[in-house]
């Protein structure tokens, strides 16, 4: 194992942390709600209620690039990692697996662990942990 | 007119939260392959915006626990609901498996799709189109499963 340890990308890092969740406790203290994306998108798929609450945040998070650039003239590098076929099975992948466990990086990752949920704890650790098995298949046993 | 407040926090929230994407790492799918990639050139970094989420959420999220148990409205006036921590299910698994096998592929969480669709990089939109369809799915897919 080579770890890669850049003091730019760790500060970059921890703030982008801090502004996630000064948003996530926002949602619960200003709206009394869980800031979990897939549930708040999927919700808006399945036609639940709250529809305008549901299009202004994803309206707020498509938007945000935006504002980044307005506010430090550049966005931040961008690679892809896929392709289009292997996009279209991620993102299948993803719609389904977030909707079966109620939840996904936002709302189990960052809302439950803030909660000291189990039921999140669990989550968290079976989606890194097949996170992390399928990037080893991918890119170790299959390449 | 309680709507329209409600709706411009949720904006303000979730220009926020993609703020903290965009400055993180979290939208750029070769960072997230790093982090995942511990057998290659590791980056740890990520771990880091959890870190820093949860280090935030915390104290902020027991006051918001203690508002709810004391049946104390949000800012907003709307309740505050906030889901059970127990029930740990064979589908809480089985999907949190199926979206982190998802991940590992693309580099790409909900979060993370839905910025890189608003910063138009095209594959972004790929694969949310490929994540709304997914979403779309789940209804007819449980209710086969659990007949």
């Amino acid at each position: 194992m080579n770890i890669i340890w850049d003091p730019a990308s760790l500060l970059a890092a921890l703030a982008g942390g801090v502004l996630i969740g000064l948003a996530a406790a926002w949602m619960a203290l200003g709206l009394g709600r869980i800031a979990g994306i897939s549930g708040l998108l999927g919700g808006l798929v399945d036609g639940a209620p709250d529809r305008a609450m549901r299009v202004a945040f994803v309206g707020g998070l498509l938007l945000a690039p935006a504002l980044y650039l307005l506010l430090r003239g550049e966005l931040p590098a961008v690679r892809m990692m896929a392709d289009t076929p292997q996009l279209l099975l991620a993102g299948l992948l993803v719609g389904i697996g977030t909707r079966f466990a109620s939840g996904c990086t936002s709302g189990h990752g960052v809302c439950g662990l803030s909660r000291l949920s189990p039921r999140s704890l669990v989550a968290t650790l079976s989606f890194m942990g097949a996170g992390f098995a399928a990037v080893y298949l991918l890119r170790h046993l299959l390449a | 007119m309680k709507h329209h407040a409600q709706a411009a926090q949720a904006f303000a929230i979730g220009l926020l939260f993609g703020i903290g994407l965009l400055l993180s790492g979290m939208s750029n799918p070769q960072k997230v392959i790093g982090f995942l990639d511990v057998a290659g050139q590791w980056d740890p970094s990520l771990a880091l915006v959890m870190g820093g989420a949860i280090a935030v959420g915390l104290p902020l999220f027991r006051i918001a626990e203690s508002r709810s148990h004391r049946q104390l409205p949000s800012w907003s006036g709307a309740p505050i609901h906030l889901p059970g921590k127990t029930g740990i299910t064979p589908r809480l698994v089985l999907g949190s498996v199926l979206f982190g096998i998802g991940w590992g592929i693309a580099g790409i969480c909900p979060g993370p799709g839905l910025v890189l669709v608003g910063s138009l990089q095209w594959p972004g939109l790929v694969f949310v189109l490929a994540m709304v369809a997914g979403m779309l799915l789940f209804r007819p897919l449980d209710k086969v499963l659990s007949r």
